[in-house]
């Protein structure tokens, strides 16, 4: 732990988020090139703070990427608090988890839940009865390397903090999403994180949550102000919508419903990751009329 | 009176505090995480002023400070002598501090001459 301490306090007085080098997460990158060409990619999807939706980013553009016909499995590196399971209707499923591979009591295949709405799309969970420090940070790399080989897409989904927790998410992984909400202390943490990601992860922006009525008046940081500061490639940028809610008590992420507008901007940024040149979703401007907002309120009773 | 000011301050738009405060924090966490650039930028500032007048290496105390809506860098920089081209010799006096403005940061050079001052 001592160690671990030394390692933090090291790689932050080196740290300039210009020049910052990845220290602590530079064993990462000891694979080969080869081997990276071949295989899928593997994006952490983290933030920081947490509560911003990083698990609800991730259930969804797993489920994007996997109606695109790409192979995606969902890593939830949230040891503890098992949580993805949940958003994506699999709880009931999931006999296997992280742990029980890393520790090797059963084979991945074993542990892999299949999706229930989408073809192509495997869950890992996260063990619930464990805690972040029982994972081994070499295994954690040797497994989401050997994920690589058999998927397009390997999503991690990162615990809040930037603890071992966090440290173990971004082990395996060679990009980055980092989710987002406009609010100080979202962002705040988002700098740091992104400090200490380093330029070797590429680290891509989500803003979640936005609330385009409230920016419109001024009571909420816009796109421009948040993006203003951090400075990243945009993916796009997801309204705060009741219909994320209801998705999620369903156990049903909203990128299923490709015809409302959240569930296209999913597939907007999945499309963006996949590398189609496609605009960076923005949600519609709250122009708001009332009778807009009649019509808004009346199609979504009606579901 | 509290629903009279959150009126009054609300109509202006909190995402205007928020985006300064978030200024702020970054500024000072940035400087928080790159003590190494506060030497650098230290020894520069040394490196300046001693071609001018002969300073206290040892207690030169560069701080930063908070205030109402900038981040400020104070520099304390005790002066030894001042080495004047025509021959005066060093003044006696505590120099009024001289304010230099870099970007945002204001430095603030409050120069102290200590007794010794005058040994040139």
């Amino acid at each position: 732990m001592q160690q671990l301490r030394n390692d933090l306090i090291r790689s932050e007085a080196s740290e300039l988020r210009e020049e910052a080098t990845g220290v602590i997460l530079s064993e990462a990158s000891e694979r080969s090139e080869e081997a990276k060409s071949k295989d899928g990619r593997a994006i952490v999807i983290t933030s920081g703070k947490g509560g911003v939706g990083k698990t609800t980013t991730t259930a969804n553009l797993g489920t994007a990427l996997a109606v695109r016909g790409a192979r995606v499995v969902l890593v939830d590196a949230d040891v503890g608090l098992r949580n993805l399971d949940i958003l994506l209707g699999l709880e009931s499923r999931v006999k296997h988890h992280l742990l029980d591979v890393l520790e090797e009591r059963v084979q991945v295949e074993d542990a892999l839940v299949p999706g229930k709405h989408t073809d192509g799309l495997f869950l890992l969970a996260a063990a619930q009865a464990r805690e972040k420090d029982d994972v081994e940070t070499l295994r954690m790399q040797a497994l989401i390397a050997s994920l690589r080989e058999r998927f397009d897409y390997v999503l991690i989904d990162s615990p809040a903090g930037i603890e071992l927790g966090f440290r173990n998410a971004v082990a395996g992984a060679d990009e980055a999403v980092v989710v987002c909400t406009p609010e100080v202390a979202a962002v705040r943490d988002v700098d740091r994180v992104v400090g200490l990601l380093g330029n070797r992860f590429r680290p891509q922006l989500i803003i979640n949550r936005l609330r385009p009525a409230l920016v419109r008046k001024g009571k909420m940081l816009s796109v421009e102000d948040v993006n203003g500061i951090l400075r990243l490639p945009l993916l796009g940028v997801i309204a705060d919508e009741p219909e994320i809610i209801i998705t999620t008590n369903r156990g049903e992420p909203l990128a299923l419903r490709m015809q409302t507008p959240t569930g296209a901007a999913y597939h907007a940024i999945a499309a963006r990751i996949a590398g189609d040149d496609v605009a960076a979703p923005m949600p519609a401007q709250a122009k708001a009329s009332l009778f807009e907002r009649l019509g808004a309120m009346l199609g979504g009773k009606r579901r | 009176m509290i629903e009279f000011l959150r009126r009054l301050f609300g109509q202006t738009g909190s995402s205007a505090t928020a985006k300064e405060r978030l200024r702020l924090v970054l500024m000072t966490d940035h400087l928080e995480l790159a003590p190494e650039m506060i030497e650098t930028m230290k020894r520069d500032l040394i490196e300046v002023i001693s071609r001018h007048v002969e300073v206290d290496r040892e207690r030169i105390d560069v701080t930063f400070e908070r205030q109402d809506r900038t981040l400020a860098m104070l520099a304390n920089v005790p002066i030894l002598s001042v080495n004047r081209p025509n021959g005066n010799g060093a003044r006696k006096q505590t120099r009024p501090p001289v304010r230099r403005r870099r970007r945002r940061k204001k430095a603030q050079l409050g120069g102290s001459v200590p007794a010794r001052a005058g040994a040139t």
